[in-house]
């Protein structure tokens, strides 16, 4: 089995979890004897070669006898590049792209049809046109290399997974991270939106992290729910990271929120909580860890609140920082609105924090030794809290069980499941 | 002739309502009424009224021929009173037939038997008024609570005064041995036992409805042919399980009230066995042997132990924490605090803090209130606590009052006034004690000034 595999990033340069993510689950194929050839837009060197291949989509060159041959682009004007991928590109050459025949050898002289590329990688202002430029490789990778199946990443590489299974004829697997109303709530942006129901609709098989999000690609994008499967997310710990030698250097005992400080991470709801305790229990403080667009929002509410002395902010945390606050901490909380898996409590879980999550999360489906609330629900995640804090038992519980339960979530099974999605696509 | 021995277990809990921790202190009332109710009425439209009106038919149609058992805890009883009086009149109908014997146990179907040795017998005396209140006779055979059982237990049991008492035929405690035989307790051998046959109690209780099951469908041919078949020296086949199995774990559509209908005619026609009462049973059989349980042993799951009440952190704690409370219990004599305590203890409220069937559940999902052990713990401790609170509050009352009783009013103040001229003249003591150490202090920087020397010598001659 050889996939083309479709990503966005990878280790060591990644700035979500999707890269990770990624990582894992090409290792796990690894073990499962899948041959990956994995493309990023750009690589820098140092990505890890020894279970994949890193194909740089930045080095990959499109030749002009390649994109003047009739049988590549009639398959890549089949996959309709000039009326829906395109025009995300910019407006003018959206209007170009419309006009005039893809054919034209007068627009190869333009940005994405350039010989080389260079992607940022990033998630920035030209985003579109990345995405586009990089369907563009795609189909020219498609129709060089030898695969069995097409297997893409999240809606950034739905559009070059589209184009590779056009070229090449090849199943696509398509994999649902995220969708555009985890990131967005209801404001939905509705490029990003038909660019994911394009890749669900031109998929053969949709693989979702979780039952919480496959719902969402059912229901809120109208995808045949006979070709959506649910395999979750595992988590692999770098065993360096296992001596936490450092000792707890506050007294009290320490609540925390990890994670960016935005609607779809549920900041607000922790503060009515933290609010809650503290009326009741005072050998507590409150730490909320990260920084976005809801960060004035929230110090302005919990001073309202009249809890800023037990309730603190630490800013972007990252690296071993990351370790060192669960370190402090004695309960982690992901209250999420909308998490389509979650993998931040199992790393807390991990360092021996209990965690309680919210019940609108991937990972609440295979996780037993956690609390699990309704993110709206202040009251239970105030139980919650204050349980963990007073009695004993629990955190003990956790401790024992909790550290056994995340070990056993492992990418080999979860890449053992994928392969078997493979078959079936076949 | 060979005994078959029915024994049903009736209980219901009183399950806790939702109890957040800013309850505490502030709200006393912990039961879900409006669960309890609902439950209990459910049950007793599907299970308790149908099959005691069964029980009740045929005992009747075969005279004092067919004879059945039952352990009802007070818990179930005091929730026969609240909500489901109809359940009572319907049990004391099957006790004025004379067939039907009732059995001791602990009030609240708690697990106290394992912990203190007075409130054991403290709730086997409760249970045992309650029972002579409704069903007119007084118990002679004990059932702890799931059967649970071990030597110590059992010659606890004889002390209090009974012939015998029921327990789990456990294969690991058994071996080669059979259970259908009766036994003894291996300290006190004039306590007899009579040990559950779980095969043939599980074929009706379990697996009657299984359709994976290589028997199915049950039938009374099949099952008495299976009494049949037991070893020719073998004396009797004791067949306990919840009452709950019929309509409820099997519901009517299986069948389950047409095999109970027809059995006893099948078994007077086809066999040689004949129905008694445990009390009957005991009497009847000699026992074989003394049967050894160090450790005690239950009916509950593969097991046969206590893991599914004791046994993990969340248990543990929670279980301990409350039998803290017992020497302040003792103490006290207001009537919601003690029904609180006895209600606190029933042993469901530890079975919904299991862990081990997070991969099997469902046995124990029968009526369980809550998502995850986790968050039975969490309610059952708030509420705790705030007991705690309100018992600590109450012993602190009761001391204050003992102390009225003790000191008459025309006491106390005499007491007062002779404590104050007793501090006053402590008081005194210490204003002397300090200007003796002023005075020396100023002596001794007088070699220095005169200013301070003549300032302190003019204090001491205003005194």
């Amino acid at each position: 089995m050889r996939v083309l595999m479709f990503g966005w990033e990878f280790p060591p340069h990644i700035t979500g979890g999707l890269g990770t993510a990624c990582y894992g689950l090409v290792k796990g194929l690894a073990k499962n004897n899948v041959e990956v050839l994995f493309v990023v837009p750009k690589a820098y060197g140092d990505e890890d070669n020894r279970v994949v291949k890193i194909v740089d989509a930045s080095e990959v060159e499109i030749n002009q006898e390649l994109l003047s041959r009739d049988d590549f682009w009639k398959k890549v004007t089949f996959m309709e590049v000039g009326s829906n991928l395109i025009p995300y590109v910019s407006p003018e050459e959206f209007k170009k792209f419309s006009s005039s025949d893809i054919l034209d050898q007068t627009v190869l002289n333009k940005t994405i049809f350039r010989a080389k590329y260079k992607f940022s990688g990033k998630y920035g202002k030209d985003l579109m046109e990345e995405v586009s430029r990089y369907a563009v490789i795609a189909a020219a990778l498609a129709s060089k290399n030898n695969f069995d199946v097409i297997h893409a990443h999240d809606w950034l590489t739905y559009a070059a997974g589209i184009a590779a299974k056009s070229v090449s004829n090849k199943p696509l697997v398509i994999h649902v991270h995220a969708t555009e109303f985890d990131r967005s709530g209801e404001n939905v942006n509705q490029n990003v939106y038909d660019i994911e129901r394009k890749g669900m609709e031109a998929a053969d098989r949709v693989i979702t992290v979780s039952n919480y999000t496959k719902n969402i690609v059912i229901n809120r994008y109208g995808i045949d729910a006979s070709k959506v499967v649910t395999v979750h997310n595992a988590v692999e710990f770098d065993s360096r990271k296992n001596g936490y030698d450092e000792q707890k250097t506050v007294s009290e005992k320490v609540v925390t929120f990890l994670g960016r400080i935005t609607f779809q991470k549920g900041p607000d709801y922790f503060v009515e909580a933290a609010n809650m305790v503290l009326k009741k229990y005072h050998n507590v403080r409150f730490v909320m860890a990260g920084s976005g667009d809801m960060l004035n929002r929230i110090i302005k509410r919990v001073a309202e609140l009249k809890i800023s002395d037990k309730f603190h902010f630490t800013g972007f945390l990252k690296g071993n920082d990351v370790n060192k606050m669960f370190l402090q901490s004695d309960v982690y909380v992901m209250p999420s609105v909308s998490e389509p898996f979650g993998i931040s409590p199992l790393e807390a879980m991990r360092a021996n924090v209990p965690v309680i999550i919210s019940k609108q999360s991937g990972v609440s489906e295979v996780l037993n030794h956690a609390i699990k609330i309704d993110f709206w629900d202040i009251d239970a995640m105030a139980d919650a809290m204050y349980g963990l804090l007073n009695y004993d038992g629990l955190p003990t519980m956790f401790r024992r069980m909790g550290q056994e339960e995340v070990l056993n979530l492992k990418w080999e099974n979860a890449a053992r499941k994928i392969n078997e999605i493979y078959q079936t696509a076949l | 002739m060979k005994t078959i021995c029915f024994y049903f277990q009736v209980h219901q809990p009183y399950r806790l309502r939702r109890y957040r921790f800013f309850d505490i202190g502030e709200n006393h009332n912990y039961f879900d009424d409006f669960a309890n109710r609902s439950i209990m009425r459910k049950v007793a439209e599907k299970c308790y009224l149908p099959t005691n009106q069964l029980f009740l038919d045929l005992i009747n149609e075969y005279g004092s021929e067919f004879k059945i058992s039952y352990s009802i805890s007070g818990t179930a009883i005091d929730q026969f009173e609240q909500y489901a009086p109809d359940v009572l009149e319907s049990f004391k109908r099957l006790a004025e037939t004379g067939c039907v014997e009732f059995i001791s146990e602990t009030y609240s179907h708690s697990l106290s038997a394992l912990k203190n040795e007075t409130e054991f017998k403290k709730q086997v005396e409760q249970h045992k008024n309650k029972i002579e209140e409704h069903f007119n006779q007084t118990p002679k055979v004990f059932r702890n609570t799931e059967l649970i059982y071990s030597d110590a237990i059992g010659a606890l049991v004889s002390d209090m005064g009974y012939k015998a008492m029921l327990s789990e035929g456990a294969k690991h405690i058994l071996g080669w041995k059979s259970p259908n035989y009766v036994y003894t307790n291996a300290v006190n051998p004039r306590l007899k036992l009579l040990l559950k046959n779980f095969t043939l109690s599980d074929d009706i209780a379990f697996r009657f409805s299984n359709r994976a099951w290589e028997e199915w469908p049950l039938t009374t041919e099949k099952y008495v042919s299976w009494l049949n078949a037991i070893d020719e020296k073998e004396e009797i086949i004791n067949l306990f399980m919840d009452y709950e199995t019929f309509g409820e774990h099997q519901w009517a559509e299986t069948g389950i009230f047409d095999f109970l209908k027809h059995l006893p005619h099948k078994v007077f026609s086809e066999t040689n066995f004949e129905f008694l009462t445990p009390s009957e049973a005991a009497e009847k059989h000699q026992p074989i042997a003394p049967m050894h349980v160090p450790h005690p042993i239950s009916w509950a799951d593969e097991e046969r132990d206590l893991t599914a009440w004791l046994g993990n952190d969340l248990q543990d704690e929670a279980f301990d924490k409350l039998y803290d409370l017992i020497d302040k219990v003792k103490i006290i004599s207001n009537e919601e605090l003690n029904r609180d305590w006895k209600y606190l203890q029933t042993s469901d409220h530890f079975y919904y803090m299991c862990t081990k069937w997070f991969s099997d559940g469902d046995v124990h999902k029968y009526f369980n209130p809550y998502d995850s052990p986790y968050e039975a713990f969490i309610n059952f401790m708030n509420v705790l606590s705030d007991f705690t609170v309100r018992l600590e509050k109450e012993v602190m009352d009761n001391k204050n009052k003992d102390l009225l009783s003790t000191y008459p009013p025309e006491e106390i103040k005499k007491l007062i006034s002779e404590y104050e001229q007793k501090l006053s003249e402590l008081k005194g003591l210490v204003d002397k004690a300090d200007e003796n150490a002023v005075k020396a202090k100023s002596f001794k920087k007088g070699t220095k000034g005169k200013v301070v020397a003549k300032s302190a010598a003019k204090g001491k001659n205003k005194k």
